[in-house]
């Protein structure tokens, strides 16, 4: 029997199946409208129909994986779960406190208003305990108190209860004990330790972190639940598993309890999908970008590895979970341009005219310019190409431009237009600078992968920004997180915190540790039938100068480290402080962090390949257009359908190519050129 | 006139070009994106908590005038360029903490500030700069802040701007003499580093915009961006200020020696599109070290912010519009005090001024004024030998209420300062002997309102190590005020329990305050003034705020007239009845609530703060150095 493979991608409009059939390399793709109120409906759909398509019975499926954005949205719409927090004596307020941080600047408090904690102080109790940053105990725990805690919480009616008690990530004794008092007294609540959760430092980061992953974890369970058991009734009896925030999988039941770690699993599959088929291509350089309708995620990639952090952001909230650093700009197709009337400068975004009523040129009744409008007028985005389904309104979005911006600031439409577009390439630029340049890289390393709906039409102009080529947009670049989600390996990391100068440690203590959480981590991946053969460790420390309040991760070679003694640690940890900050101290190193990610060794799997043809693209011209603008002169661009291009075509800018789900822009002076793989590289005519 | 001279290896002139919109403003992005990078790296980077935690620091990016572009407390740098008389050269860093020598752009020695002139193709383009608060720069108290200090010799070692960088090379000699005269050393030089590793990464970001954009098209840029911001603040000033003198005054409790309170008087009119700030009326400077010394531009640029964020939070701010206002201070007073007069302990006064701004902005429209709450920013020191013998010195930065705004409630416990951030408490005990007891907000304290005035934070420190406390506070005397009707807020407080069972309150401003192992401290801050009728905060509301504990059932009724039921929900129709009596038997609303006049509140200060009240100030011999001038 072959081994199949299933990545399934839920997006807010369409839910992508992508089925991988692993022995003959063979993949199809099924895209169904997304269900929203129960996505499983959507998604058993999808997988019916790709099945159809591959000629597989459904019960031949081995594996799925599944990127979710349900956590994410339940905590951007804050529609979690009632949250009962335990806290300790002098603590109830923590969140309500947080960090006392106002956003905006001198005076922003005034236009300022807070929004409520996760857990509602009046779901907030103390209990009786302490222990000290030390580990000792400095007040033993008053059982009674947890007990009351529970009987108060339970009549409020909380549906998820976190324990987050202070110095807990040195200690975490007294938060094991609420636990098993708690689950006598009320067996069938979900409860998250903190000390489980997130071990580490900073009370009001941990407790966040530990409340938003009670916050989700009801709806999140419930929803692998739901679709678990549709799976079942179509007899689907695979293994199902999650994209992690951080790009590995986690099982179906093991990302019920631990869901903060989830939160950004959809960018995190786009990541990962572009990385696949970049690797293919012979790319591992990489600067993923991916815009859409609200906002553009960007990531950096450095020899096929995606940079990670040690926090999320979602909405306003920064949770400390670990995820691919993907940045996010409120810069997306359906920002909004507009002059404010004191200054008169051109803002874009971050408002977004969203889905409904969506740009003018969709004409459901959007009135606001938007960049896709922009993109309209000036001839990139085709007005009758979008799959036919749609017509758009070019003459519409040029009247909005022209009332709205071009008018106040006594410019030409077009000028009007391409500023718009130049003003959202440059918030996009700043992410990408973000994740690339203030992070010590070269971008003229690195390649530009663009997809996403709207990523294709501004990678060109971004490519020329960044210096950063070939600009890269692959085939369907509006469903690569599913390629993403089909391609990803099973990762698992243990971590613990131990705040120690290394002059006060042996080497051979650290190298112990590390293999202690090495094993630790390992276990999971053993219970998966995935042996120590198809295992790869990754050992990291964090490290940081003596009273410095920042981390940085150094990634460690045992052997090295056995070897050379610490040396192997804070040379390099000088080196990437020098690289970072400009500048290195001679002050004591300390240890902050230890930490093994062991992950799955990847699997090969090639991607579909493209029939050699000529660099004559001419088969694929649909039509031309004179209606195509660039730095204020009009040009004939052609029209490509993409579907129709071969291997080795070439095609000069200006042009457009248009497919089902996305279009891609050519610029004058740019040569795009079609590989095996149907990727369309794009660079400077030289 | 610029005393400085600029070094320049490339002569030809920077010629004026006409600069798109557009293009105006991807450089203004580009520009504050890089000062949002100045401070990445110094938060990565830095030592003391205060800096790395708390983030007490302030960047900008200047034009080659010295003019801020980007930034938030205007510039540093034409003060410095007018005084300073030397070369400037590529490479060049300055570093000053010295107030009287950059009239006032800093305030007190604990601040360092650093500039860079930024160079491109041998062509200066522009300067970053940024100061941050060292947690110690040596003198008489561990901290550098004397309550007690009468001269600004007591307050440490002071330096006028001098290169600590010429060409590129590190004057090493200057700059390990001034780290052998503070108490913690190895974090004057992390802070110090990071600060320049900040500015130069700002230099860094503009000389790749030059290199963009061609130095004609950015300089022109930068002028366009300062000239767009004055034609808008133009306009705001006609629309709201008034031609009519308006005038408010506030009070600071006490100087730390017993006197007070000081006064603080402003007035603000337009003459056709010039706004005058006038501080005649101000209290004469005080003998101790509560001196602000107030930079005028610096004040410009407070009341600029203050007037976009109360009418048009759209604009983006720049130096541009300078020339539309006039500050006068007068010479002598507690905002410009004659050298060599203290001026350490000046936190206290440069948050009342922000209560001060704010009762003048929204004279006019009330329905743009904010409460009070500015009014400090508590400090506590902490400091010692450990068991080990090792030197311990912690600096922490409290926070109180937010005061009620036209916008909604004041948040409970939160900085009113720009990007400031509390230090986690986990991270106190693992770093200090010391030990969190309790952090929480204390109930009622919030001034009453339609929208309520966020609580004060009281914050318990148990003592671990023998060693001194200094504390630096305000408020405890006079209340935050209210506006439209709003109540004033609770007071600050704080009160030592000793391991014997004595209890004492402190002073608002003390050093030198011996603990032991088992002391405890309540560290417990002022409230935010409220805003509006409390009578007319939706009952739900208030409920809701009892349920939290944030507003007690007492205050419901008292201030808020709302009765609750046995669930703490309201009770509609007791509640009406109840509302209607509180209506007609209180007098006319107050635009301001100050609460109980001064000489009320010295009768029964000793009563209800445990402290003796404060004396009234004599201003004999600041008054005849006044004269003398």
């Amino acid at each position: 029997m072959a081994k199949v493979r299933l990545g399934v991608d839920v997006g807010g409009t369409f839910t992508d199946v992508l089925l991988m059939n692993m022995d003959s390399g063979d993949t199809f793709r099924a895209k169904t409208p997304s269900t929203p109120s129960d996505q499983s409906v959507g998604i058993i759909k999808g997988i019916l129909k790709a099945c159809e398509k591959a000629g597989v019975d459904p019960s031949e499926i081995t594996e799925l994986m599944h990127g979710t954005t349900v956590a994410t949205n339940a905590m951007l719409e804050r529609k979690g779960a009632r949250v009962g927090l335990i806290v300790t004596d002098g603590y109830a307020q923590v969140l309500q406190i947080a960090r006392s941080f106002v956003p905006g600047g001198l005076a922003g408090w005034i236009v300022w208003n807070k929004p409520d904690p996760l857990a509602d102080l009046q779901d907030t109790v103390e209990i009786n305990e302490r222990v000290g940053a030390d580990g000792k105990v400095v007040r033993e725990l008053d059982e009674a108190s947890v007990k009351d805690a529970v009987k108060y919480l339970k009549k409020r009616g909380v549906e998820s209860i976190t324990v987050s008690l202070i110095n807990a990530y040195a200690n975490p004794d007294h938060e094991k004990r609420a636990l098993e008092i708690i689950k006598k007294e009320w067996s069938d609540i979900p409860v998250s330790l903190s000390s489980e959760v997130l071990p580490e430092m900073r009370e009001y980061e941990r407790t966040l972190t530990t409340v938003a992953n009670a916050y989700v974890r009801p709806i999140l369970s419930k929803y692998l639940a739901s679709l678990t058991s549709t799976l079942e009734e179509n007899k689907i009896k695979s293994n199902t598993k999650v994209l992690r925030s951080d790009g590995g999988l986690m099982a179906f039941d093991l990302a019920s309890e631990k869901p903060v770690n989830l939160m950004m699993s959809g960018p995190a599959g786009g990541v990962k999908g572009a990385l696949w088929i970049a690797k293919q291509a012979g790319f591992t350089n990489l600067l993923t970008y991916d815009m859409g309708g609200t906002s553009t995620d960007v990531a950096l990639i450095e020899n096929g590895k995606p940079a990670l952090r040690r926090e999320t952001e979602v909405g306003d909230l920064n949770v400390r979970a670990s995820s691919l650093d993907v940045r996010t700009v409120g810069a997306g197709g359906g920002s909004i341009a507009k002059v404010p009337e004191l200054t008169k400068a051109l803002r874009v975004g971050p408002e977004s005219a969203g889905a409904e009523p969506g740009p003018v040129c969709y004409q459901k009744g959007g009135e606001e310019p938007t960049t896709t409008d922009a993109n309209v007028v000036l001839g990139y985005l085709p007005e009758d190409l979008l799959g036919g389904e749609m017509k758009l309104d070019r003459a519409g979005a040029a009247k909005a431009i022209k009332e709205k911006i071009a008018d106040p600031l006594g410019l030409s439409v077009e000028k009007a237009a391409a500023g718009i577009i130049n003003i959202a390439n440059e918030n996009m630029f700043g992410a990408l600078r973000l994740v690339s340049i203030e992070k010590g890289y070269d971008p003229r390393d690195f390649a530009l992968i663009a997809f996403g709906g709207a990523g294709p039409l501004h990678a060109n102009a971004l490519g020329k920004l960044m210096g950063s080529w070939p600009v890269i947009i692959p085939p369907s670049p509006g469903v690569l997180c599913a390629y993403g989600d089909a391609t990803t390996q099973t990762r698992n990391e243990a971590a613990k915190t131990e705040i120690k100068r290394f002059n006060q440690l042996k080497p051979e203590e650290v190298v112990k540790q590390l293999e202690n959480l090495r094993d630790e981590a390992a276990e999971l991946l053993e219970k998966e039938g995935i042996g120590a053969d198809s295992r790869e460790t990754l050992f990291q420390v964090d490290v940081r100068y003596s009273g410095q309040g920042f981390e940085v991760p150094i990634e460690i070679d045992l052997e090295q480290l056995k070897k050379e003694g610490f040396s192997a640690i804070t040379d390099k940890f000088d080196k990437v402080h020098e690289q970072l900050f400009t500048f290195k101290l001679d002050l004591p190193h300390e240890m902050v962090n230890l930490r093994a990610v062991v992950e799955e060794k990847e699997q090969s799997f090639g991607a579909p390949e493209l029939p050699q043809g000529s660099e004559d693209a001419s088969e694929a011209v649909i039509k031309s257009s004179d209606n195509f603008w660039y730095e204020d002169k009009q040009y004939t661009a052609k029209i490509y359908d993409r579907l129709k291009l071969k291997a080795g075509n070439k095609i000069a800018g200006p042009a457009v190519v248009t497919e089902m789900d996305s279009t891609s822009v050519i610029l004058p002076d740019h040569i795009g050129e079609i590989d095996k793989f149907g990727n369309i590289l794009i660079n400077p005519k030289k | 006139m610029s005393k400085a001279k600029i070094i320049e290896t490339n002569q030809e002139p920077i010629k004026s070009v006409d600069v798109d919109p557009i293009t105006l403003d991807i450089i203004e992005s580009a520009l504050r994106n890089a000062r949002y990078e100045m401070d990445a790296v110094l938060f990565r980077t830095a030592m003391s908590p205060g800096i790395r935690e708390q983030h007490d620091e302030f960047p900008l990016i200047a034009d080659r005038n010295g003019k801020m572009v980007v930034g938030q407390f205007g510039s540093f740098v034409d003060g410095f360029l007018k005084t300073y008389d030397g070369d400037i050269e590529e490479g060049d860093v300055i570093l000053t903490n010295d107030p009287y020598s950059v009239e006032g752009a800093i305030s007190h020695l604990n601040d360092w500030l650093v500039m860079m002139p930024i160079f491109h193709n041998g062509k200066l383009v522009g300067w970053s700069a940024m100061f941050g608060h060292m947690t110690d720069v040596g003198g008489k108290v561990p901290g550098s802040l004397p309550t007690d200090a009468t001269t600004i010799f007591e307050e440490g070692i002071r330096f006028e701007p001098f290169k600590i960088y010429k060409k590129g090379e590190l004057n090493s000699t200057a700059l390990e003499i001034i780290l052998k005269q503070c108490r913690l050393p190895h974090w004057n030089r992390s802070d110090f580093n990071a600060i320049v590793a900040a500015c130069r990464t700002a230099g860094k970001r503009v000389v790749e915009i030059c290199d963009r954009f061609g130095v004609d098209t950015y300089c022109s840029a930068l002028d366009a961006a300062l000239n767009r911001n004055k034609e808008a603040m133009r306009r705001l000033f006609r629309d709201s200020v008034s031609e009519e003198e308006i005038v408010f005054e506030d009070y600071l409790c006490d100087d730390g020696r017993g006197f007070g309170p000081y006064k603080y008087r402003c007035s603000m009119r337009r003459e056709g599109d010039k706004v005058i700030l006038d501080w005649t009326g101000t209290d004469p400077q005080a003998f101790g070290s509560i001196n602000f010394y107030l930079n005028e531009n610096m004040f410009k640029m407070f009341f600029g912010i203050y007037m976009i964020m109360v009418f048009d939070p759209q604009i983006l701010f720049n130096d541009g519009f300078y020339d539309l206002v006039d500050v006068h201070i007068p010479e002598g007073s507690l905002m410009k005090p004659t050298y060599p007069a203290a001026l350490s302990c000046r936190t206290h006064a440069l948050g009342r001024m922000f209560d001060v701004l704010g009762g003048l902005l929204g004279q006019r429209q009330p329905e743009f004024l904010n409460a009070a709450g500015f009014s400090s920013s508590p400090h506590l020191m902490y400091s010692g030998y450990d068991k080990n013998q090792e030197w311990y010195q912690l600096f922490q930065i409290g926070f109180g209420g937010i005061p009620g705004k036209p916008f909604g409630d004041g948040p409970d416990g939160h900085s009113l300062w720009p990007s400031f951030t509390n230090v986690p408490n986990e991270f106190l005990e693992a770093y200090f002997p010391l030990r969190i007891e309790r952090n929480e907000t204390v109930i009622d304290s919030g001034g009453a309102g339609k929208h309520r005035g966020g609580n004060g934070v009281n914050l318990v420190y148990s003592f671990l190590e023998p060693g001194e406390i200094s504390i630096h506070d305000d408020r405890w005397f006079l209340p935050p005020w209210g506006v439209n009707g709003g109540h004033p807020a609770a007071r600050s407080r704080k009160i030592m329990h000793r391991t014997d069972g004595t209890v004492e309150s402190l002073p608002a401003k003390c050093d030198r305050i011996f603990v032991e192992p088992g002391d405890r401290l309540e560290f417990i801050t002022w409230g935010g003034g409220g805003w509006g009728d409390p009578l007319e905060r939706e009952p739900e509301k208030v409920a809701l705020d009892v349920r939290r504990k944030l507003v007690s059932a007492e205050s419901a009724e008292k201030n808020y007239g709302v009765i609750l039921n046995a669930d703490e929900e309201p009770d509609a129709q007791a509640t009406e009845k109840l509302r209607e009596k509180m209506r007609n038997e209180r007098g006319e609303l107050k635009t301001f609530d100050f609460g109980r006049p001064i000489e009320e509140l010295r009768k029964t200060c000793k009563e209800e703060t445990g402290l003796e009240p404060p004396k009234q100030p004599d201003f004999k011999r600041a008054t005849a150095m006044m004269e003398n001038r």
